[in-house]
């Protein structure tokens, strides 16, 4: 079981890459702890920006540090970054085209049972609605090191969406295929097509393997670039498999299963069921709870699988 | 260089280019219009032709609807075509839009939506103090958007980070578009407030150069805290019939206050 979150990486990559160069900038609102920025935070004094518990300002001062050549990272939960913040992402990082990293921490349901003020189901769909704002949600720990190294070397906005937890390894040390904006093939599969993002596709991948002991061959697609997504891993998949089953962390409306279904539709329609956490305050309970308790688990999603196919 | 003479040439851009346009917040561009001019014409340490300096002095319109005056200052002092400008402006594929664009050369940030030019002329007077540079930050806000609670996280930074290098306006024109800022939301405690935040206060009457110029100098000189610049000024300053009239926050006028406007303001420069 692999106990080091994706914050973690974020931390020690920052971390290693801020000795380098001196205009990364990571800024917190009172969320160093929560963001696993402590060591950053204590080691870079002089590239740590503490903006107190004020999301709009943290992200107006990153684009103002950004405007004046600064790496600005800000780190903040996904609940407010997406949402309490959003006007400063829409106009002073996206619209202005300024190198902010948002960087949303404790995102979709982490939080758990402290609700839905807490939960951040909803920032695929702001974040992503907004012109020239990209959005990652990557799913373990190497891929989320992979991302990082790879947004660094670019100067356009970016939110990035990770869990508050360690999450099982998709991928293995030394072993992470990673191309910037193409979807990862996680397993090879002919009769149906699962893309999930983020956390959850670790669940996809272990549904595939239960599935291959049913005679079903899935293919399994992990779109941690929900935005821009992945068209071409689509529509290769919609003309080869029967099925696509969106898997996300997220709510149904403007999802990463939205933007699927919406390529699909237009180039090569075929099947697609969206798994996604609903229209709704989610049931109180831990992220592996929710997630067995809307389907959008492994069993959850062999089941889906099993009965549309 | 007459800086008076010079805020008059412009405000008679301004009017010509609301006028032709057929659109534009004519009452706060004629207020800002001294403040722009000081800054634009004699402090500010920039260069149409190097706006990659990492040295530059940096500005932010927070008020992004004085648009037209920012536009008119920035055309005069060769940052950009003023014919192109005139040809264009707020029409079919211009990218000189109503709000400051910074796809046009000169222009720092796009602002439009209230309550965001401070936090991000805080990110740039901290940049600059991080990278031991000497240049300055200034950003100029309306006071009806000293309503945006957003300002006062901005306030409470730039005081928190004693950032000497950045200087805020507020354009006090008393006035807002739905009418004075007493009725629509308090805002006569201004001075009071940012001191309370930690911050230099300077209060002004804001369409006089020399004042404005004199608070400017006495920024540049208050170490380990911000200035604000609490310029009372008159909206519609310089055109007797637009002055302290709320109707006048985005009105178009007509030939004939066209002409009066442009009369007044010939009479105004040849008084000089």
């Amino acid at each position: 079981m692999n106990k080091i979150a994706n914050k973690q990486v974020i931390n020690d990559v920052l971390l290693e890459e801020s000795a380098k160069d001196k205009d990364i900038i990571v800024l917190c609102s009172d969320s160093r702890g929560s963001a696993g920025m402590k060591s950053y935070a204590e080691q870079r004094p002089e590239q740590f920006v503490e903006v107190g518990i004020a999301e709009q300002n943290l992200v107006g001062i990153s684009a103002g540090l950004a405007a004046c050549g600064k790496k600005p990272f800000a780190v903040s939960p996904a609940s407010f970054l997406s949402t309490r913040s959003m006007e400063q992402a829409k106009v002073d990082v996206a619209y202005s085209n300024t190198n902010v990293k948002l960087i949303g921490i404790s995102g979709g349901v982490s939080y758990g049972a402290l609700g839905m003020t807490h939960h951040s189901a909803t920032d695929i769909a702001t974040m992503g609605s907004m012109p020239n704002m990209r959005v990652y949600l990557p799913s373990d720990r190497f891929q989320t090191e992979a991302l990082i190294k790879s947004v660094l070397k670019d100067e356009k906005p970016a939110y990035i969406r990770i869990g508050r937890n360690a999450v099982e390894d998709v991928y293995e040390d030394g072993n992470v295929p990673f191309e910037l904006d193409k979807a990862t093939l996680v397993k090879d599969g002919t009769d149906v097509t699962i893309i999930a993002c983020g956390e959850l596709v670790g669940d996809a991948k272990a549904a595939a393997e239960e599935l291959s002991g049913k005679g079903i061959s899935a293919r399994v697609l992990d779109m941690y670039c929900v935005k821009p997504i992945d068209k071409d891993a689509i529509i290769k998949a919609a003309k080869e498999t029967k099925l696509i089953v969106t898997v996300e962390e997220h709510t149904m409306y403007g999802g990463m299963g939205s933007m699927v279904a919406q390529i699909t539709a237009a180039n090569a329609p075929v099947k697609v069921v969206n798994l996604t956490l609903p229209d709704a305050p989610v049931v109180t309970g831990k992220s592996r709870e929710i997630f067995k308790y809307y389907g959008l688990d492994a069993e959850g999603i062999v089941k889906t699988v099993t009965e549309q196919l | 260089m007459n800086l008076e003479a010079k805020a008059l040439d412009i405000r008679k851009d301004i009017i010509e280019l609301i006028y032709s346009a057929g659109c534009g917040h004519i009452g706060g561009d004629l207020s800002v219009t001294d403040i722009l001019v000081d800054l634009y014409y004699k402090q500010m340490n920039v260069d149409p032709n190097k706006m990659d300096d990492p040295n530059r002095d940096r500005f932010v319109l927070s008020k992004g609807h004085s648009v037209e005056a920012l536009y008119c200052v920035l055309a005069d002092r060769g940052f950009f075509d003023k014919k192109e400008l005139f040809d264009t402006y707020s029409k079919h594929l211009s990218k000189y839009i109503g709000h400051p664009n910074n796809k046009i050369n000169g222009v720092e940030m796009n602002t439009g939506s209230l309550g965001h030019g401070l936090s991000v002329a805080v990110g740039m007077a901290m940049a600059g103090k991080m990278d031991k540079r000497d240049y300055r930050v200034y950003a100029v806000m309306g006071d009806g958007e000293m309503a945006e609670g957003s300002n006062w996280e901005a306030i409470t930074a730039g005081a928190h980070y004693g950032l000497d290098n950045l200087t805020a306006f507020v354009d006090r024109n008393r006035l807002q578009i739905s009418g004075t800022t007493e009725e629509v939301m308090t805002a006569d405690d201004q001075e009071e407030r940012w001191a309370a935040f930690g911050w230099n206060v300077i209060s002004i009457p804001g369409n006089n150069m020399e004042a404005i110029d004199n608070a400017v100098e006495e920024a540049k000189k208050t170490k380990g805290k911000p200035t604000v610049i609490i310029a009372n000024t008159t909206k519609g300053c310089g055109v007797s019939f637009i002055e302290n009239k709320a109707a006048w926050h985005h009105k178009v006028p007509t030939e004939a206050e066209y002409q009066q406007a442009l009369k007044e303001l010939d009479e105004r420069r040849a008084q000089l």
